[in-house]
């Protein structure tokens, strides 16, 4: 990889000021950022390394019931401390099911949301049409192989799909950002951060240089509430398609749930048209069926990923399943 | 030039308390000077880093594009440490970082100052095997053995970290770490009787 | 008490557990460089400029070499022979590109981070021509001029006239079976370290196998083959990549060259898929007949096999249709698709591992067409003797391997397919699982000291098998030692050359000549006490006879001598055969599996296994059980998830990584995969009574579970590998 040079920050302020400069990227757990060195899919003269900033690390709860993640917290840490495990279950199990137990020792919650597109294309160290690599280069997947790319949102200039799982969970969630910068402090709700192919094929997310995201927030406790997620290897691989749900129920009844599909667009892809008509519904019953199926009127398939339609259909389900069990 | 390592220092040393207390609190406010010299010279192209390997304590030069993992295959020649993939995507890598798994094709060197790296080198006790290698070659947990440095490191990770509960446990959380010659089930019930042993 | 078979713990044990076992890339030498390769981005074409300016100016930067500063292959190159040389087009001889992924530049730096960055600052135009999509290409005859692949195997069989009794057949079925493309991605990437001093040549490689690496950089620069010395004490698996010699070895030997200084070039995992071989796609169609009792009357099998447009690579997946069953009438043909790709090479498990693949879902569809169960489906074809020869196998003890297999999994008693276990529907499947043996010619020493422990030298490098520790067990058992006075000196051609470490062929051919080796020094022994050879046994350290017994301490230093040496010899015409002469020599086995498919989520996942073989004697039972273990696992990547895509567009393959190219990992592999052997001990395969082990392992297991898929939820899959997208449903 090019070489750089390489600052430690001491503090966001520091954090910020430092990433003004120009050609330069702030690294945190580097689990993406190392990877997209190497590929040449950036080449920063300066990086930035985030993790000694003091206050960005650890779990905490809020008065209002609800809790503040840093963003510097390792994804392990995240998942397994106790006011996440019991209180989030759906979180928890989509930190647990991304990568690996030691990559999710170095991976930070802050920098999860901010990983690129998985397409093969994008990760080519070979000049290939893309994008979301050189703008206005094409997308080669969309007539090429596309089979685990988007159902939702996509268009001609980009078919891919946002990979990360925690997002999904934090979607369903109904989770904020707090994102910091030179103006002041933010606060984006989780799936508004990414940048879908109709806004702009060549970006990933909103967030611009010097923008640091210092934690994220969830509201209330949801501990009926599973992931699922449907790859093609047991463990250690990016989801073909995955379901976060989370559900408010009484008895078996469903008082209000939140869904929310992961890699089937290029972000976390809440399922409003079902969730609207799931209230008031029985668990499992043929209606509650026909409001997942609702969720699915505008999903638009590729030539080779009709598929995928279906199993984010039945994940669905499962996941309802899944989450009503855990109450 | 380069930063001052002993800021460095102490930044990593409470970093390092909030990691092994990980998630019973947001750590308090920095006691550094809040005014820094915000001019591009706060970046640095050759990073010093101190940090302790297997028990010794290393100064090192290292640029900062260096891995972790070049620094101890290329500079410090313990090539007991593997690279597979340099992606994260095997886990041959694996080496504990303040005592947690990690892979250290995904580390930059420069950011190790103040930490404890332990390798495979540093596993023994002198001329006897850490309980895990024991148990790596009784369930003949391997064949071509490149593999197996990062499979024991992930593995004494694996034990530490409480997820070798039971065989299915362990199977999950030991499936960052590749085997070709796909040795899977000797590696699990290796784990599994090594942490028998530990607990 | 003999040793054999005997679960003795590896003898590289502590060395591999503790980091210090050496692999190639672990080694360094003083002024080493390191070299990255700038490779090709297109299939077809000519470099038209290379750019070097910018990556020169990089600091740590030393040279870039193109192709017009490496030496010309020597005049002796032209007659080194395909295979064991994987190609003879060698990259960087012209400006000629045959496939992505070729080397076009060599980056040579101080450090591996500067060579790393040289080589993405190098700028290469091109001047591209059409390419050839090999998967696109139309099928040809294979060419017994391109290469030396075809003289390996039968590309046409012919036996009785199975067009004439397909016609008369009561069953028939049919069907087009296709795998992808599989790179064997071993966790070690290639390596070598080269450094020249005067005309030598000494390499630290990753190899399979040294002479055939020492003879070829021989030719290469025209050297006796004394003049080069290739070190490979450990290689970190292999599965056929690194058997056969590959470009990037001869080119790190001659960038050495050019710079007087020693190079490492340490192949990254992304060059693992450019710049050595894979198995390559193959497309099958089967023909069965079978009579009203389900025996087969006629088999018809055409194969054909993607392959680059330098040599014929020819996968020969057609063995099984001649080997596996007896049938009168019989027809195979293999075919090949050219086109502008990397050579394929043999792979684990190549010729039987597709082909069995095929074969063993065809069986199952035969099986289900005639209703009966598909292990009485092979009893009633039986084989008792080599359908191709009409030779009797040197051993076949198949039927036992069926009754043990069965008994063990519960065949006879298995669920009903599609029985449910929560969301999962369980199915059940088996196939054969067989590979034929080949032996190279091999030579060892075995030394005899004066403290009583013995050493046995050979070239051989142990790629994980075990052979090591297998062959001190050998040398132990006739010299009445315990294995662990028994030390491995193995890896260097300065030892006595052995033939390769893959075909699972080093235990019957090294084995043999080390067997031999053995028996000689303890001749020797006995005739140094004066004793007849025919009445003395080895045991405990001493040479007994009768009552009469002496250390083997004593018997040397009385005699003044401080080693007895052997050496041994397996002797083989044209380099390899199948067996002894007459005596066609083959493993047999089966393969159960039970699956749990999911079909509304495409979930497919293994639950259990039993392997259960005919391999002549085991003699090491541990590391026998992990090269089962591991060919299952091979078999069940085959079978669930790995491909490689050719990109028709771009003409490379589409993802070159461990992450979008996806391989079992610990979590899909239950603990309940049982391994069994059949008593055997084989007389007419050699001294040790030893087949093979290792890659038949990996042979059935993709059609036993596409047969369980079926079984499971009636979808009957004929296109690895089973993913979800093949087996959802609504
Ligand atoms: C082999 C492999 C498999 C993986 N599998 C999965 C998977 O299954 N599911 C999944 O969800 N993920 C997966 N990941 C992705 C992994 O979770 C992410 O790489 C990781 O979470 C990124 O966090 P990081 O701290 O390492 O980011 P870095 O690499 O440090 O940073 C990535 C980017 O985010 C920016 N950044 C980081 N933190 C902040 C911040 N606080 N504010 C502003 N910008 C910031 C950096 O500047 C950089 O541009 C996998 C990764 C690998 C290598
Ligand atoms: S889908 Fe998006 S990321 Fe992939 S090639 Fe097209 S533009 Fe690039
Ligand atoms: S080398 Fe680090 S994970 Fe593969
Ligand atoms: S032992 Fe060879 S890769 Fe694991």
């Amino acid at each position: 990889m090019r070489n750089f040079s390489y600052a430690q920050a001491t503090s966001r302020a520091d954090a910020i000021a430092l990433l003004q400069q120009p050609e330069t990227m702030s690294i945190a757990g580097g689990t993406e950022l190392l990877n997209w060195k190497r590929i040449g899919i950036v080449e920063p003269a300066r990086v930035v390394d985030i993790t000694g900033i003091p206050d960005m690390e650890g779990v905490e709860a809020l008065p209002n019931g609800g809790v503040r993640i840093g963003a510097l917290t390792k994804l392990n840490d995240v998942a397994q401390h106790a006011l996440i495990r019991d209180a989030y279950p759906v979180f928890s199990q989509a930190i647990l099911k991304a990568a690996s137990a030691q990559i999710r020792n170095l991976a930070t919650i802050g920098g999860n949301p901010l990983q690129r597109v998985r397409c093969a294309y994008f990760r080519a160290e070979e000049p290939t049409p893309c994008n979301k690599r050189v703008a206005g280069s094409g997308c080669s997947a969309v007539a090429g192989i596309h089979d685990k790319h988007a159902i939702f949102g996509w268009t001609e200039d980009c078919v891919a799909v946002h990979p990360a799982d925690p997002p999904v969970a934090l979607a369903a969630l109904d989770a904020a950002y707090v994102i910091e910068n030179a103006k002041g402090v933010r606060r984006v709700p989780v799936q508004d951060i990414h940048v879908m192919p109709s806004e702009n094929p060549a970006w990933h997310n909103i967030l611009g240089n010097g923008d640091l995201i210092t934690a994220i927030e969830i509201g209330a406790a949801a501990t009926t509430s599973a992931y699922l997620k449907i790859r093609e290897r047991e463990s250690f691989e990016y989801a073909t398609v995955s379901a976060a749900v989370a559900l408010d129920l009484d008895g078996d009844v469903i008082r209000r749930a939140r869904i929310a599909l992961g890699s089937v667009a290029m972000r976390p892809w809440r399922l409003n048209a079902t969730e609207q008509q799931l209230v008031g519904q029985r668990i499992g019953s043929s209606e509650a069926v026909a409001a997942v199926d609702a969720g699915f009127v505008d999903a638009r398939p590729l030539s080779s990923n009709a598929y995928k339609i279906t199993i984010a259909r039945n994940a669905t389900l499962r996941a309802i399943e899944l989450a009503a069990r855990a109450a | 030039m380069s930063d001052h390592p002993g800021k460095i220092s102490r930044r990593t040393f409470m970093r390092g308390t909030a990691t092994v207390a990980a998630g019973v609190a947001v750590i308090g406010a920095p006691t550094e000077a809040g005014a820094q010299d915000l001019a591009p010279s706060r970046f640095s192209s050759s990073v010093t880093v101190r940090f302790e390997i297997n028990g010794v304590d290393h100064v090192l030069d290292v640029e900062p594009r260096t891995t972790l993992l070049d620094a101890v295959r290329e500079r410090l020649q313990l090539t007991g440490t593997k690279k597979g993939c340099n992606r994260g995507e095997c886990g041959a890598c694996t080496v504990l970082m303040d005592d947690r798994r990690v892979n250290s094709c995904l580390i930059l060197a420069a950011s190790t100052d103040g930490r404890k790296i332990t390798t495979i080198e540093g596993l023994a006790d002198g001329p006897v095997l850490h309980p895990v290698q024991q148990a790596f070659i009784d369930h003949d947990a391997f064949q071509c053995g490149f593999c197996t440095s990062g499979q024991i490191m992930s593995a004494v990770g694996c034990i530490a970290e409480g997820h070798a509960g039971s065989n299915a446990e362990i199977r999950e959380w030991m499936s960052g770490n590749l085997c070709r010659c796909s040795a899977y089930p000797q590696i699990a019930a290796a784990v599994e009787a090594a942490a028998g042993e530990i607990v | 008490m003999s040793n054999l078979g005997e679960p003795v713990p590896r003898s590289d044990g502590k060395i591999k557990v503790n980091g210090s076992a050496r692999f190639a890339a672990d080694q360094s030498l003083p002024g080493q460089l390191h070299a990255v390769f700038v490779s090709s981005t297109i299939p077809a074409g000519r470099v038209a400029n290379i750019d070097t300016g910018l990556a020169l100016g990089l600091p740590g930067v030393v040279r870039v070499l193109v192709a017009g500063d490496l030496p010309p292959l020597h005049a002796d190159f032209n007659e080194t022979m395909v295979p064991p040389l994987a190609t003879k087009s060698i990259p960087m001889q012209s400006d000629e590109i045959l496939h992505e992924g070729q080397p076009i530049a060599i980056v040579l730096a101080e450090t591996l981070e500067a060579a790393e960055a040289g080589a993405r600052a190098v700028r290469a135009t091109y001047a591209p021509a059409p390419y050839i999509n090999p998967e696109a290409a139309a099928p040809d005859a294979v060419d017994p001029e391109r290469g030396g692949y075809s003289y390996l195997d039968a590309s046409e069989f012919l036996k009785g006239d199975p067009e004439a009794a397909m016609t008369s057949a009561a069953h028939v079925v049919q069907a087009e079976y296709a795998q992808p493309t599989r790179h064997a991605n071993p966790m070690e990437p290639s390596a070598i370290l080269a450094s020249w001093s005067g005309d030598n040549l000494t390499v630290y490689d990753s190899v399979q196998h040294l002479p055939a690496v020492q003879a070829n950089l021989a030719a290469t620069f025209g050297l006796e083959r004394a003049a080069v010395r290739v070190i490979s004490p450990h290689t970190g698996g292999g599965f056929g990549v690194k058997g056969y010699v590959w470009p990037h070895e001869l080119l790190a030997a001659m960038a050495a060259r050019v710079m007087r200084r020693p190079v490492k070039l340490v192949l990254t995992r992304r060059d693992m898929y450019g710049m050595v071989g894979t198995q390559p796609r193959v497309t099958q169609e089967i023909r069965l007949g079978a009579d009203s009792t389900g025996k087969l009357v006629s088999m018809t099998h055409v194969v054909s096999n993607v392959t680059g447009l330098t040599e014929d690579y020819i996968e020969f997946a057609t063995v099984p249709s001649r080997s596996f069953y007896a049938c009168d009438n019989i027809s195979n043909l293999q075919l090949v698709r050219r086109g502008n790709m990397t050579l394929p090479t043999y792979m684990r498990s190549p010729a039987e591992g597709p082909g069995s693949w095929a074969l063993g879902s065809a069986m199952d569809e035969l099986a289900r067409a005639v209703g009966m169960d598909p292990i009485d489906l092979r009893l009633a074809s039986y084989a008792e003797v080599d359908p191709v020869s009409g030779d009797p196998w040197s051993s076949k003890k198949l039927r036992e391997a069926y009754a043990l297999g069965s008994e063990r999994f519960g065949w006879r008693s298995r669920p009903a397919g599609g029985t449910l276990d929560g969301h999962w529907r369980i199915g059940c499947g088996m196939a054969d699982c067989s590979q034929g043996v080949t032996r190279f010619g091999s030579t060892v020493r075995v030394l005899l000291k004066a403290d009583g422990t013995a050493r046995f030298e050979s070239s051989l490098c142990d790629v994980g098998q075990g052979p090591a520790t297998i062959f001190a067990q050998v040398v132990g058992e006739i010299l009445g030692l315990s294995p662990d006075r028994v030390h491995a000196v193995t890896g260097d051609t300065n030892l006595p050359p052995a033939g390769p470490t893959y075909g699972s062929a080093t235990t019957i051919s090294t084995g043999t000549a080390l067997h031999q080796a053995a028996t000689a020094v303890r001749d020797r022994l006995a005739r140094l006490c004066g004793w007849p050879v025919a009445e003395i046994a080895m045991r405990g350290g001493s040479i007994v006879r009768g009552t009469e017994s002496r250390t083997i301490e004593a018997v040397l230093s009385e005699a003044g001598v401080s080693e007895l040496s052997g050496d041994g010899a397996l002797e083989i015409e044209n380099y390899a055969d199948a067996g002894l002469p007459g005596f066609p020599a083959r493993s047999f086995g089966a393969i159960f599996v039970e699956v749990g498919v999911d079909p509304e989520l495409g979930l497919l996942r293994l639950r259990r296994a039993t392997g259960a073989y005919s391999v002549g004697r085991i003699l090491n039972a541990r590391t026998a059980r992990s090269q089962m273990i591991g060919g299952i696992v091979w078999g069940w990547g085959q079978a669930a998830m790995e491909a490689s895509h050719f990109e028709p567009s771009l003409g490379r393959w589409h993802a070159k990584d461990l992450a979008n190219v996806v391989l079992p990992v610990n979590a899909d592999i239950p603990p309940e995969i049982d391994i069994a052997f059949v008593d055997e001990f084989d007389p007419n395969a050699g001294p040790l009574g030893v087949r093979s082990v290792g890659t038949m392992a990996a042979t059935g297991v993709a059609a036993a579970v596409a047969n369980a898929v079926y079984d499971a939820i009636g979808i009957r899959v004929r296109e690895l590998p089973i993913t979800p997208d093949k087996l959802v449903q609504g």
